[in-house]
């Protein structure tokens, strides 16, 4: 097989393990959508904001460090402490958790009944806030995110696969953070897949998601499960988080995600679980493949706004998405 | 008292459509009008025109032209910054292919240009609708900004990939480039924003606007009373466009004088002009300026305080930005998600029968 | 179709006028075999039936017959997948919506269609949309031809509005008005069209005694005075028979009945569909 060949099949491999990612940032715009049917535009943020936790609760910071120094001419930035890595999660956790119900008592409350692009811009307002409270939190330096996940190319399956081509073929470059994540992001979709189909809970989030006043006719507090979703939503946040950071830092560009879970659900429609993993997967390889190949010729940079025309012309012949309700209407 | 709109009967179907119906109304916008061109330019600083006016003029007009496609027409719109960047940029090839024409003819073409751009880009939404129309004008927005970055043609190939408006002048006056003064730019915008309100008044209380509002109520029955809606959807694209068209040319040429599109135009500027339509009302013209005059303002406020008045760093007082923009927009969606405009209305409402209660 | 429906359709092929002096003209609008499907579900079934000019037909039959659907083929909302819609005398092509509106059709809808963000008279306004010629750029700068066309259309609602006596409510917002008025106001609109074929469907729906005479006596002045041709979708028996010339009975997507008011409520079948037929 020829070199261009196996090199193409790498830049798909690569960009079905991006394309995992994109579906995990996906999921949590899913899991709102279908409870309570506000796009959570926010859901970029969460994750910067969830590794930005993670991070310094970890570290030992104080929060809030800067402006407390500032009003009060203080100097004090650690307290000086380590947390080891899975307690820093479950804290983090217990921190999204609080987000969820504070987010829910305080906006989404107030916002029944009101237009989808109401509740859109809300969470975009959502998002700025919880940018500017995260920087003022935390800081707004770049981090590093040590959770001790291997990192690198993998050297087993680059020494496997170099026989497939000629001499001049190295074999795969496969980096390790990618395959755990993508293991990672595998175990969590099963999960909530199972936790959705076969609990109590689950099965109230999907009468929710299907119909508020009939939820609420058989008892189901439309409170808790919203509060249950928003939660969930930070935990998926969390994972991306941390696989984003680990993989490029913990920094601002980390909300772009949500940009580009964008036209994942656009493909997969809003309001499907594997539609999201489909068209994250459909994206991830789309955008590489295109950018490998045709990308050379345009000067590059193609990833920017490649998956948001694909997805304008998928919707152009299905405007529900691949996964989507069909829209009936009806005079 | 003196608001009232009793004894003053209305003799023919014109004068019962007018913009201002109440006469006080009337005398107010003569007199906001005087005070703009006759006592401002006098009194205006450099401060003053860059740090408010200016940028306050120039989004009214774009946010007058995004309320058309979203507020009239029910067309969300994500693609504002990359349409603004089109009118700068066709601004720019314009000035430099042609020098000798008048910038307000660039300005003019511009908008047109950005019109039918704007038009191309709203077929899909013949298609897709709501949520989906929103997402699929980021492509717009995205697509663009690449754009005018990788093809050369677009900079005149300049070596930074930043374009700068030449120096140009209207009667002997310059407007564009380092010799400008505050009151010219200020007065260059104030004309253009004149204009923009007028025409978008006139269009939105006309047949144009009755069609683009029966789409946005529901396009199903707008079209089986006889709307086409092809034609209604791509005049709200192009109108629409023309007016951020115009305000990108201005943006660039009259206010910043050079532009690095990725940074300007890129999608915070879409979320910013949303944010002024949204919060200044939906539907309304005087909801365009309103929400264009909180946004400006409103970070400028809080720097004055952070910054002068408390001693902070300047990247506190932008952390406190963020929190305190993001803050007022939820606010402001959950008290009032039809803006100051209804805000305004109710006022004039209580103040119809001031003193008394009801 | 009964007898006695055949020899009379035979007969006045051409137009006749009806004991109380009304003129009735000949075919207006002409569905021919039409076969309407959703997926496997057939809404129509090779229907055929005719409206005459002048004419207040009515179209009835239990719930889930069809009937709206039928009113949405005339509209030109749904394509027959099978059959031919002809209008005064030409077979109409596939056509948009809006066409089929400038062709002179304008219809009210079971649930209302207002404008819910525009006021009353905007509403009605829009229903002059097909005779509002001026371009853009005359409305742009609003001065001559444009201001001029707005008046004489606001001059032709203020007719219908005097006519449908909703003087009061001109500014309101549609959106806060009740029911009984929004589909007055609705009926205006499709009266502002100035249409030669008036569709409504259920115009009488979720109305008390007093409200149904008014609307009756609308119907029956706009027949009279404009000699607009009606079609209606009606369940309250009383109306149909009183206000209608000719009935159509549909039932499960097929047509069971078609004649005058007085066959039609003899006729077994139709009687059978909406009491049920009784097993032994």
């Amino acid at each position: 097989m020829s070199a261009d060949f196996l090199y193409g099949i790498e830049v798909v491999l690569n960009g079905l393990m991006a394309g995992v990612m994109y579906a995990l940032v996906a999921l949590g715009f899913v899991l709102i959508f279908k409870a309570s049917g506000i796009f959570n535009f926010a859901q970029g943020v969460m994750a910067l904001f969830a590794a930005l936790t993670l991070v310094g609760i970890m570290e030992g910071q104080v929060p809030f460090s800067h402006l407390i120094n500032e009003i009060f001419g203080t100097e004090i930035h650690h307290f000086g402490w380590h947390v080891p890595a899975l307690l820093a999660i479950s804290l983090t956790l217990l921190v999204m958790v609080a987000f969820a119900w504070a987010v829910q008592r305080f906006l989404f409350k107030h916002l029944v009944g009101q237009e989808p692009i109401i509740l859109f811009m809300a969470t975009i307002g959502l998002a700025y806030f919880l940018e500017g409270f995260g920087d003022l939190m935390w800081g707004s330096n770049i981090k590093t995110l040590n959770l001790g996940l291997p990192q690198g190319g993998s050297r087993v399956i680059e020494d496997m696969t170099a026989k497939l081509g000629g001499d001049d073929f190295y074999g795969f470059f496969i980096d390790k953070l990618d395959m755990v994540a993508t293991l990672v992001a595998i175990v969590l979709v099963l999960s909530l897949i199972c936790f959705s189909q076969y609990t109590k809970q689950g099965r109230a989030m999907r009468a929710v998601a299907d119909d508020h006043q009939a939820a609420l006719s058989v008892g189901i507090s439309l409170n808790f499960i919203w509060i249950l979703v928003w939660s969930l939503a930070g935990l998926v946040a969390l994972v991306a988080g941390v696989m984003w950071g680990a993989k490029s830092g913990v920094q601002f560009s980390l909300s772009l995600i949500a940009l580009k879970a964008l036209p994942v659900l656009m493909l997969g429609g809003f309001t499907s679980i594997p539609g999201a993993i489909v068209g994250g997967l459909i994206i991830g390889v789309g955008e590489k493949l295109f950018e490998y190949t045709i990308g050379p010729m345009v000067g590059g940079a193609t990833e920017n706004w490649f998956a948001y025309v694909l997805a304008l012309m998928f919707l152009v012949f299905r405007p529900q998405g691949l996964f989507g309700e069909k829209i009936i209407e009806r005079v | 008292m003196f608001y009232r709109e009793a004894g003053d009967f209305k003799t023919s179907y014109d004068a019962d459509s007018q913009t201002f119906p109440i006469a006080f109304d009337r005398y107010r916008y003569w007199v906001v009008l005087a005070v703009a061109f006759l006592v401002i330019p006098f009194v205006i600083n450099d401060y003053w025109a860059n740090a408010l006016l200016v940028p306050f003029l120039i989004y009214a007009i774009a946010a007058i032209g995004l309320n058309i496609l979203t507020g009239y027409c029910g067309q969300v719109s994500l693609g504002t910054g990359a349409f603004m960047a089109v009118g700068a940029y066709a601004c720019y090839k314009l000035m430099t292919a042609f020098p000798d024409i008048s910038i307000l003819i660039h300005i003019i073409l511009a908008g047109g240009i950005t019109a039918l751009v704007g038009a191309a880009f709203g077929l899909p939404s013949l298609r897709i609708k709501g949520f989906y129309l929103a997402v699929a004008t980021l492509a717009a927005q995205f697509f663009l900004v690449w754009l005018f970055n990788k093809v050369p043609w677009f900079y005149n190939n300049s070596a930074s990939g930043q374009i700068s408006a030449p120096e140009r002048f209207v009667f002997g006056i310059p407007v564009t480039g380092p010799n400008t003064e505050a009151w010219a730019m200020y007065l260059i915008c104030l004309v253009f924003v004149t204009g923009s309100a007028i025409i978008a008044r006139n269009m939105t209380r006309g047949s144009m606007g009755r069609k683009w509002m029966a789409i946005r109520d529901m396009d199903i029955a707008a079209e089986i009373i006889g709307v086409n809606p092809l034609r209604a959807k791509l005049s709200a694209f192009a109108v629409s466009s023309f007016f951020i068209g115009i305000s990108g040319a201005l943006f660039f040429a009259v206010y910043l004088g050079a532009v690095e599109v990725g940074e300007v135009f890129g999608i915070n500027k879409s979320f910013l002009v949303l944010f002024m339509v949204i919060i200044g009302g939906l539907g309304s013209i005087f909801g365009a300026f309103a929400g264009a005059a909180f946004l400006v303002c409103l970070p400028v406020v809080l720097k004055l305080i952070g910054v002068d008045l408390l001693g902070w760093p300047p990247d506190l007082v932008a952390h406190f930005q963020l929190v305190i923009i993001g803050l007022m927009i939820m606010f402001f969606l959950i008290k009032e998600p039809h803006g100051l405009a209804q805000l305004w209305r109710v006022a004039k409402e209580k103040l119809r029968l001031w003193p008394f209660p009801y | 179709m009964s007898d006695t429906a055949v020899q009379m359709q035979e007969q006045q092929m051409d137009g006749y006028t009806t004991e109380d002096g009304r003129k009735i003209g000949g075919v207006m609008m002409d569905l021919r075999s039409i076969t309407l499907r959703f997926g496997g579900v057939v809404a129509i079934q090779d229907i055929t039936f005719d409206i005459r000019q002048g004419e207040i037909r009515a179209i009835i039959g239990p719930n889930g017959a069809g009937k709206s659907s039928m009113l949405n083929v005339i509209s030109g909302f749904y394509q027959p997948q099978e059959g031919e819609v002809w209008f005064l005398g030409k077979k109409r092509p596939t056509m948009r919506p809006y066409q089929v509106a400038r062709q002179g059709i304008a219809r009210t809808f079971q649930n209302i269609a207002l404008f819910e963000g525009m006021t009353v008279l905007d509403n009605i306004m829009t229903g002059r949309l097909n005779f509002m010629k001026t371009g853009w750029l005359a409305q742009s700068i609003w001065l001559g031809s444009a201001k001029k066309e707005e008046a004489i259309n606001r001059q032709k609602v203020e007719e219908i509005i005097d006519f449908l006596e909703i003087q009061t409510i001109r500014k309101t917002p549609v959106g806060r008005l009740p029911y009984g008025l929004k589909k007055r106001v609705e009926l205006a609109r499709a009266l502002a069209a100035e249409p030669d074929l008036l569709l409504l469907d259920e115009p009488m729906a979720g109305m008390n005694v007093e409200e149904k005479e008014d609307m009756s006596r609308f119907i029956l002045d706009v027949n009279d005075e404009f000699g607009t041709t009606i079609a209606l979708i009606e369940h309250d028996m009383g109306v149909v028979m009183d206000l209608s010339d000719r009935v159509v009975v549909m039932d499960y997507g097929k047509k069971i009945g078609d004649g005058t008011p007085g066959e039609v409520r003899n006729n077994e079948e139709v009687i059978a569909a909406y009491l049920g037929v009784a097993h032994e």
